[in-house]
């Protein structure tokens, strides 16, 4: 909102040139963005608080202004003749049928007006505040509002029907038309002004259309009321409006000024449009709101504030933003404090409280530290976090930080769950919350890919969610999606690209800092990755990880690809972190190196397509060889002197002891085990 | 090349002479030896059984010397031997061995030419920002808490102070989940909209004292720009004891952005307004690009738009309404929270212009934080 210090100053005499006025009014809470302007035309771009009302105005900023300070403030006092001898001196009737919603409606009215533009003035420091000049009725309206903050609204008298006001709740289905121009079906909870026969104003939100002030306005009715706040908002918000009316009224507007408001609408259209006051004030007032008298504790002060801040100073401050202060007998007894009708953000001691601290000054608060008993306490897993992460930044996976939504159809697609759905979703594809970490994943890989960033490795350690009726839940997940090189080519040495056994490794390193029993590897995968190169690692009995080589027509139905002609393989993994962190980090213990040489024997076997390597290892493990420290694949050829069907692999085993030295009969004897065991499999010895 | 010659003479001068011609030879012969094939062929020509010059002189001077002079002869071939084995053995290692100079030569690389590059990942800027303010008050005795972004009505709005129909909860556009009509509007479900939360939530579970840093993500409904993101990090800090003040607030803070930012860091407090804190301040700290001049030289500093300070956090003492939330007697105990918004310090920090970059996994990006 824009505010004019020269305007402030025409209420208090403020003892600062503009700039430092601005840096002061910042420095006490009310927030000066910017500056524009000098002298009658500078302009205030000030952030209000939504909690400061009452300062949403020029006198309303000058009263902090006397405030800080320390100077009187001028009063508002309209003069205005005497409007009961005029020839029909009876007031206008008012009639409120909801005091809850409406507690105060005050009216005034003025025969014979002359429409026309406001002078220089007036619509100049409209003009400067953003607010356009309209006509001199409605703008004295709004000028009424610029200066005192109390929104009012100006009725053409002649288009009301009936010869009275009336405050209810509107009738099913009855209709108005805002000064906008937009017709609205009116809800039997909005509060509206009506005339005898129809609603003529959406109360505290806009007037209507059919009554507003025209050119050939002859009489005027000046409104000035006091709705409601939550009634208000309501209304507001059930008809996607907001206006300045509105915006005041919802955050509590000023019952006490409401008669002056008017007053002061009538002061400036006699003076600018002519016409004479009919009648006196009519002030309907069902509804009495007390401001609360609150006792203020220096104790308190002192125990919020860590600082004590003399009785006079604490005075000074609430007399010179209105409020009644009255100290106790002694200098540390409490203060009696009367809290004025237009602070209706000040209920509790607390708030008085505050009030001292901004006008005291926060610069004035030493800075101290405070004592402390206690440890710092870690988030259960957040070790586990660290190994994880640690491991994957060093095995040159970049961390990745991605929205949580998806679309429906990637929920249904990726993952069983039902999704916990958003009412108000900033997109279709962001209509719910991810149930799988995949779509967030293949979206980041199809965002670089299309942007010919060949190589990408990249993890996102977050959250899926899950809706479980009532209830919704939220589990910890890790991705990891790569593709390109895994070994960039260079001057030094050719590339290689990544493969599935890249993303296995890494995968085994990553479950390797766990404590299990077993961790068993098979190819049940779903039907989202390629049938034969993904899998999931089954850690003592629940699936912690699954991963492989995205299915090639979801790639292509994705776009994951960096030209038509080049679709590289993509590759994915999702990792379970809340069945793997139900594991320990893994324990070390040390193991004696051993002292004596191992022996290394090489079998070179052909088997069928079909055998998998697992199985030559529980054959071999199943023999029971003490001595076997390790057994590795060691080469694996198909084609050439092959049969189709078939392949050749050389398995290395190596054997060693922790006590002596190994015998030459004893390995030949495992060795021939071994082949008889790898026969057993299928396999052929080679020559 | 040296030829073995034919002795005639065994007298002690000619057997010197030939001795020492023999020895030069060698010697000059070794020293011509360029590579591990050379050498080869020196070491055959000299040592091989077979017509080596050893042999040689094992068959033209010994064997043919006079019955009398056979002793003296055996000496001095039995020294050549060893002498002639020494020369060829220092000639191995001057060609071959691991401290051979020809070799270091011929090793030698073009080390201006790239390494070979593993590269490491790189932490999110955000997340190592995140981890970093988190640090921070680790090491002020903090300790760390987290809560579910799914929240209800209560935990983001109630209890914190905003009470239903209050202008103050369109400070925070709110991402609402779907199908929640039929519930009681406290327990309606929606995803939180600061990590405030988990203040009470603490609270809740614990009494005072209370000292807690809660990083988190936080959705507010707007669409993404290059200043918006409908999801982003907050991190929030609550303090709650007998006796902290407003002072202590202004302290802690001020020490946290010090150790954060730098000692030079000034801070500054002013009034502002959230709903569960009373009084409330908004810290701004002196600009860490222009060290709080406004300039930096003759133009503009842009970070902090010449103005010489950066809001950061939003701060205040904790509303004792809170405390009525949670059981706590607001007689007894007082305490401040604070909270920032770490995508923006982020951007600040790194010189992000765009809040997208930090969402779209963009490998150009992510890698330049290695």
């Amino acid at each position: 909102m824009k505010i004019l210090p020269a305007w402030l100053r025409e209420f208090v005499n403020i003892p600062a040139d503009d700039r430092k006025l601005a840096d002061d009014l910042t420095l006490a809470g009310i927030s000066v963005e910017s500056t524009e302007g000098e002298g009658a035309r500078a302009v205030f771009d000030v952030d209000f608080t939504p909690n400061r009302v009452d300062a949403m105005n020029h006198y309303g900023v000058a009263r902090d202004c006397a405030a800080i300070y320390d100077k009187d403030l001028k009063s508002v006092a309209p003069k205005l003749p005497d409007g009961t001898r005029s020839p029909s001196g009876a007031k206008f009737p008012i009639e409120i049928e909801d005091p809850h919603g409406c507690a105060r409606y005050t009216a005034r009215v003025i025969r014979n007006v002359k429409i026309a533009p406001s002078p220089e003035k007036i619509a100049q420091r409209l003009e400067l505040l953003g607010s356009r000049a309209i006509n001199n009725v409605a703008d004295a309206s709004n000028y009424a509002l610029q200066e005192i903050g109390h929104p009012t609204h100006c009725f053409d008298l002649d288009l009301l029907e009936g010869g009275k006001i009336i405050v209810r709740r509107a009738r099913s289905g009855e209709k108005l038309k805002t000064l906008d121009g937009v017709d609205h079906v009116l809800h039997p909870e909005d509060l509206v002004i009506a005339d005898a026969v129809k609603p003529v104003a959406l109360a505290g939100v806009m007037g209507g259309f059919d009554s507003m002030i025209t050119e050939r306005t002859r009489n005027v009715l000046i409104e000035s009321a006091w709705f409601d706040p939550a009634s208000v908002r309501r209304t507001a918000r059930r008809h996607a409006m907001h206006t300045d009316a509105s915006h005041r009224f919802e955050r509590g507007a000023d019952i006490g000024i409401a008669p002056t408001a008017c007053a002061r609408v009538a002061e400036l259209i006699l003076q600018t449009a002519g016409g004479q006051l009919e009648g006196g004030e009519s002030d309907a007032f069902p509804r009495k709101l007390e401001r609360p008298t609150l006792k203020l504790r220096r104790g308190e002060v002192r125990r919020h504030l860590g600082q004590d801040i003399p009785g006079t100073e604490i005075a000074r401050i609430l007399h010179r933003l209105g409020f009644g202060a009255t100290p106790g007998r002694t200098a540390d007894a409490e203060f009696t404090v009367q809290v004025p009708s237009w602070r209706l953000d000040v209920e509790r001691e607390i708030d008085l409280i505050e009030e001292i601290a901004r006008l005291y000054g926060y610069d004035r608060f030493p800075n101290t530290l405070p004592g402390f008993v206690g440890g710092v306490i870690e988030l259960p897993d957040a070790k586990k976090e660290e190994t994880i992460r640690a491991s994957l930044l060093a095995l040159g996976y970049n961390e990745a930080v991605s929205l949580t939504f998806i679309s429906h159809a990637d929920a249904q697609r990726f993952a069983t769950a039902t999704p916990v759905e958003i009412a108000n979703p900033i997109s279709e594809e962001a209509s719910v919350m991810r149930t799988s970490m995949v779509p967030s994943m293949l979206n980041m890989l199809a965002y670089n890919l299309n942007r010919g960033n060949a190589g990408v490795r990249l993890f996102e350690s977050g959250k899926i969610y899950e809706s479980m009726g009532e209830r919704t839940e939220e589990q910890r997940r890790l991705s990891i999606g790569a593709t390109g090189a895994a070994i960039p080519p260079s001057v030094h040495a050719p590339g290689r690209r990544y493969s599935f056994f890249d993303l296995k490794g890494d995968v085994e390193s990553l479950l390797g800092a766990f404590q299990y029993n077993s961790v068993y590897f098979d190819a049940s995968t779903p039907d989202y990755y390629h049938p034969g190169r993904s899998a999931r690692a089954v850690m003592d009995g629940a699936t912690v990880a699954r991963f492989g080589q995205l299915h090639p027509e979801l790639a292509a139905e994705r776009k994951l690809r960096l030209s038509a002609q080049e679709t590289p393989e993509i590759y994915i993994a999702e990792i379970d972190l809340e069945r793997l962190y139900r594991h320990d980090l893994r324990k070390i213990r040390y193991q004696a190196i051993p002292r004596f040489p191992g022996v290394d024997r090489d079998f070179s076997f052909t088997f069928d397509d079909s055998l998998t390597f697992e199985r030559i290892r529980n054959v071999i493990s199943a023999l029971g060889i003490a001595e076997l420290r390790a057994l590795a694949p060691a080469e694996i050829f198909r084609g050439g002197s092959i049969h189709s069907g078939k392949y050749s692999m050389l398995v290395r085993a190596t054997f060693q002891s922790a006590e002596r030295t190994l015998r030459d009969d004893e390995v030949a004897l495992w060795s021939q085990q071994i082949i008889k065991a790898l026969e057993s499999l299928g396999g052929t010895l080679r020559a | 090349m040296y030829t073995v010659p034919k002795l005639d003479d065994y007298s002690p001068d000619a057997l010197d002479k030939a001795t020492a011609e023999l020895i030069g030879a060698v010697e000059k012969e070794a020293s011509e030896v360029p590579d591990e094939r050379a050498w080869k062929d020196f070491r055959d020509r000299w040592m091989a059984r077979k017509n080596g010059v050893l042999t040689q002189i094992n068959d033209f001077w010994l064997k043919a010397a006079p019955g009398p002079q056979k002793r003296e002869m055996g000496r001095r071939v039995n020294e050549l031997k060893a002498k002639v084995e020494a020369v060829v053995e220092q000639t191995r290692k001057r060609i071959s061995g691991a401290v051979s100079q020809i070799k270091l030569k011929t090793d030698a690389l073009d080390v201006t030419l790239p390494g070979t590059c593993r590269p490491l990942g790189a932490e999110h800027p955000i997340v190592r920002t995140m981890n970093n303010i988190v640090g921070v008050f680790k090491a002020m005795g903090y300790s760390v808490a987290e809560g579910p972004e799914i929240e209800t009505d209560y935990y983001n709005f109630e209890s914190l102070n905003f009470p239903l129909d209050h202008p103050a909860r369109d400070m925070q556009d709110t991402i609402f989940l779907a199908g929640q009509d039929q519930k009681q509007a406290r327990d309606r479900l929606l995803l939180r909209t600061h990590t405030s939360p988990v203040q009470i939530r603490t609270m809740e579970k614990q009494k005072p004292p209370v000292r807690v840093v809660i990083p988190g993500r936080v959705y507010r409904n707007d669409a993404p720009d290059p200043t918006h993101s409908p999801m982003f990090h907050q991190v929030e800090g609550l303090a709650v004891d007998t006796n902290i003040t407003f002072c202590d607030l202004k302290g802690s803070l001020d020490h946290a952005m010090k150790s954060l930012f730098g000692s030079s860091v000034k801070t500054r407090f002013r009034p502002s307004f959230f709903p569960f804190t009373e009084p409330s301040a908004e810290v701004l700290i002196s600009c860490i690009f222009c060290g709080g001049s406004g300039y930096q030289g003759s133009a503009r500093c842009p970070n902090c738009k010449a103005s010489g300070w950066i809001e950061l956090l939003g701060s205040g003492m904790v509303d004792p309404a809170l405390y009525g939330f949670v059981g706590y007697d607001p007689e007894k105990y007082s305490g401040f929270a604070f909270g920032m918004g770490v995508d923006r310090i982020a951007a600040m920090l790194y010189g992000v212009t765009d809040l997208q970059l930090f969402f779209n996994g963009d490998v150009r990006f992510l890698e330049q934080f290695a």
